[in-house]
């Protein structure tokens, strides 16, 4: 196929959205003087940082990478993050909000909103604060949600991580505008067009590693209303009244904490089925994410600085 | 989807689009229309626009508010309208769609060029009742300015003129006229409710009157958007590679996104501005080195000779250099909240490059009714059109926009604010 695609100088979509992710990612390396990336461990992060690695080989990465850990992530997650970034020699920085850690914030005593507040955006605010950092990449996508189908690819900040939805600037053509006063920065995201599917594509055509979450198994899960949490000895007293906890065969389209994150029912073990399945979905992967739910919620969330 | 399926989804190609037009014409109604019909918006995000409370199954597009849909900021729900652009997604066999859904307000034009600078193809909604608008002639001429390849006139809401064929020959009467006057003969005109779905996906059985395609149908079909790499290269300089590891101790490459044109390994190219010239060595990628690469590819070239080269300089082949210049003419609109004055400064940004800039002149503003050119003009204000010169610090390297909308394009940043302030379009 490649010999044929080349004479005939078009590119595939795929291929053209990998082309304006590189683009961006080194627009950012030259105009701002410390940038940083922020790596979450999922499916989205590992496709930002294949494109990364990309980008700036056959060089080291030019910036490190953030993860704001809450501490509740999948163990499955924190052991593929230290393999894979030991792996392709990315530099590592884990940020924890640790004052709201030793205070044992947590969704079901103080709610989803605080907790996620405590320990995703003022761990993260604090963490772009401390390393000083004025752009940070982050692998959201416009297809994820309907307020971030609004954000910009460079999206500024004020001072206190802000972000204005009613005052955004122009953006046009790939003439990104890098130019910030002191204090401000910018969020970046390299893969705002891409879709779910083609995240799904992209990892299965370039062979990128993921945390095994994502592929279906038997795991022991708890059924609660639409959801399939995922039960660990660790956490068996967050259970609830009348739960059992059984082998389900299941996966993960997204990945997030714990206690917030659920599974779904599927079989698909490979790439080829997940793709498959993808294409068939009727429901979002956000769907199975407890912060979205309630109105709103996302907007808000952004507006103080959630990432 | 099977494995055959599998490969075509990776393998078509990418269409940018945007509606555009006045306040409530129906833009987002549409975009919604298109998610619902192509199957790409999810249960759950339907539900979430759903008319009535506790509806828990939506069986049609009735249920559900369409505009709402993209419609993402809670402000623009509380007040019905669109105040920036929402980037949406869909897919059929045969295309991908990037679509930018703009707000039709006069006060958010400066979202609506936003959305509109990437595209391929922009539908104009019109609605029938109202006809051709001041705001629908200010989007036209924007459109006509960005060059944007295929313009889509749908004259929306036909349902509430009795689908009546008249109607819709007398707003394509009037949109041909307007776009003639600045050289578009090229228009696709269509009937359609964005509402009832009659004309988008299907066709609907309200107006047989019609014998052109549904929008979708056109939109699937419109001619390839290739191009691009049969121009001059053009390969604006990014960065500059030099890893300065153990391996890769004297290694530096030049990376880039190739803005338009082919380059060859042993091509002789020529960095500007300095002029110094050399053969490429290698076209490195992750993926392996390329004997070819083409825009829109993002590459990493190396060279032969030990050149100078640095962000904001330009390769191109050797005897099909860019104009340069010190002075630019160029379109402008004005997207900034202070106005436009002779004499004043900015930063410029063009492809990889920044320089600063100050107006020479405002040679007209253009009337968007009429179009004709006031050449008393002496401030360009929010929203509005016109053609200036700039005198630049320093010579840029460029094309005329109508031949390259990368190296033809630049943006005005106001040095106090830090703002985007205006979009210019080099002549
Ligand atoms: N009857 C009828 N109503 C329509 C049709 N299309 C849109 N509308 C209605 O027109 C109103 C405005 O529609 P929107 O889609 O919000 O218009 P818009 O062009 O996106 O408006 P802005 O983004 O604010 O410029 C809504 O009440 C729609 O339901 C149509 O085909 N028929
Ligand atoms: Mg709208």
């Amino acid at each position: 196929m490649s010999e044929q695609k080349i004479s005939e100088h078009r590119l595939t979509q795929l291929k053209a959205l990998e082309a304006e992710s590189i683009h961006i990612m080194r627009e950012v390396v030259a105009e701002f003087r410390n940038p940083v990336m922020l790596y979450s461990v999922g499916k989205d992060s590992s496709v930002m940082l294949h494109l990364a690695r990309k980008a700036f080989y056959p060089a080291p990465l030019p910036f490190s990478l953030l993860h704001v850990d809450t501490g509740y992530k999948f163990k499955e997650m924190y052991e593929f993050r230290d393999n894979y970034c030991k792996e392709v020699g990315a530099d590592l920085i884990v940020k924890r909000n640790e004052d709201a850690i030793a205070k044992g914030v947590n969704p079901k005593e103080h709610g989803v909103a605080r907790c996620c507040g405590a320990l995703k955006t003022k761990g993260l605010l604090d963490a772009l604060e401390e390393g000083e950092y004025d752009a940070a990449f982050g692998g959201a996508r416009r297809d994820e949600e309907r307020s971030r189908a609004k954000e910009r690819v460079f999206s500024l900040r004020d001072e206190f991580g802000q972000w204005d939805p009613k005052d955004q600037r122009p953006e046009l053509w790939s003439l990104y505008n890098g130019k910030i006063h002191d204090g401000e920065s910018v969020r970046v995201f390299p893969i705002s067009n891409w879709t779910e599917m083609d995240v799904w594509l992209y990892i299965r055509e370039e062979n990128i590693p993921i945390v095994p979450l994502y592929f279906a198994k038997e795991r022991l899960m708890v059924e609660r209303k639409n959801f399939l949490i995922p039960y660990y000895e660790e956490t068996k007293d967050q259970l609830l009244e009348g739960e059992e906890p059984k082998m389900i065969m299941s996966r993960f389209r997204t990945l997030g904490c714990g206690p917030c994150t659920g599974a779904v029912h599927s079989d698909a073990t490979n790439m080829d089925e997940i793709v498959i399945e993808a294409a068939a979905a009727r429901r979002s992967e956000r769907e199975t994410r407890i912060i979205d739910h309630g109105s709103n919620s996302m907007e808000d969330k952004k507006k103080e600085g959630y990432f | 989807m099977t494995e055959l399926n599998i490969k075509m989804t990776k393998e078509i190609e990418l269409l940018r689009l945007v509606t555009v037009g006045s306040v409530d014409d129906g833009k987002s109604t549409l975009i919604g229309r298109l998610l619902v019909d192509t199957k790409g918006a999810f249960e759950d995000q339907l539900l979430a626009v759903r008319k009535k409370k506790g509806t828990t199954h939506i069986a049609s597009a009735a249920e559900i508010d369409l505009a709402m849909l993209t419609d993402g900021l809670s402000a623009e729900r509380e007040q019905g309208i669109t105040i920036d652009v929402a980037y949406r997604y869909f897919a059929t066999p045969k295309r991908k769609f990037i679509m930018a859904d703009c707000p039709g307000h006069e006060q958010y034009t400066r979202n609506m060029v936003t959305g509109a600078s990437t595209a391929h193809a922009a539908i104009i909604l019109i609605d029938a009742r109202n006809g051709v608008l001041a705001q629908t002639k200010r989007h036209t001429h924007i459109l006509g300015l960005l060059n944007i390849p295929h313009l889509i006139v749908a004259v929306n809401k036909m349902d509430l003129v009795d689908n009546d064929q008249n109607v819709f020959n007398q707003i394509r009467s009037d949109m041909k006229e307007y776009c003639a006057k600045q050289g578009i003969n090229d228009l696709i005109c269509l009937p359609m409710s964005a509402l009832d779905g009659d004309m988008v996906a299907v066709r609907g059985d309200k107006m047989d009157w019609y014998k052109g395609e549904t929008l979708l149908e056109t939109l699937e079909t419109l001619s390839a958007l290739g191009g691009i790499d049969s121009k001059p290269f053009r390969m604006p300089v990014q960065l500059v590679n030099r890893p300065q590891t153990a391996e890769l101790p004297d290694y530096r490459g030049f990376m880039g996104t190739i803005a338009s044109g082919t380059v060859k390994v042993g091509d002789e190219v020529v960095s500007v501005p300095s002029g110094n010239t050399s053969t490429v060595k290698e076209i490195v990628t992750f993926d392996g080195n390329l004997e070819e690469a083409f825009a829109p590819q993002s590459v990493t070239l190396t060279l032969n000779d030990e050149i100078d080269v640095s962000r904001g300089d330009m390769l191109t082949h050797v005897g099909d250099k860019a104009s340069d210049s010190k002075v630019l003419t160029a379109n402008v609109c004005w997207i900034g909240d202070e106005p436009l004055t002779n004499r004043s400064k900015y930063v410029i940004k063009h492809t990889s490059n920044s320089v600063k800039a100050m107006v020479a002149s405002i040679d007209f503003k253009t009337d968007i009714h009429t179009l004709d050119h006031l050449e008393d003009a002496d401030e360009l204000a929010m929203n509005e059109i016109g053609q200036i010169t700039l005198k630049l610090m320093k010579p840029l390297h460029y094309d005329s926009y109508v031949d390259n909308r990368t190296t033809g394009s630049f943006i005005m940043i106001d040095t106090f604010t830090n703002n985007t302030v205006g979009a210019g379009m080099i002549i």
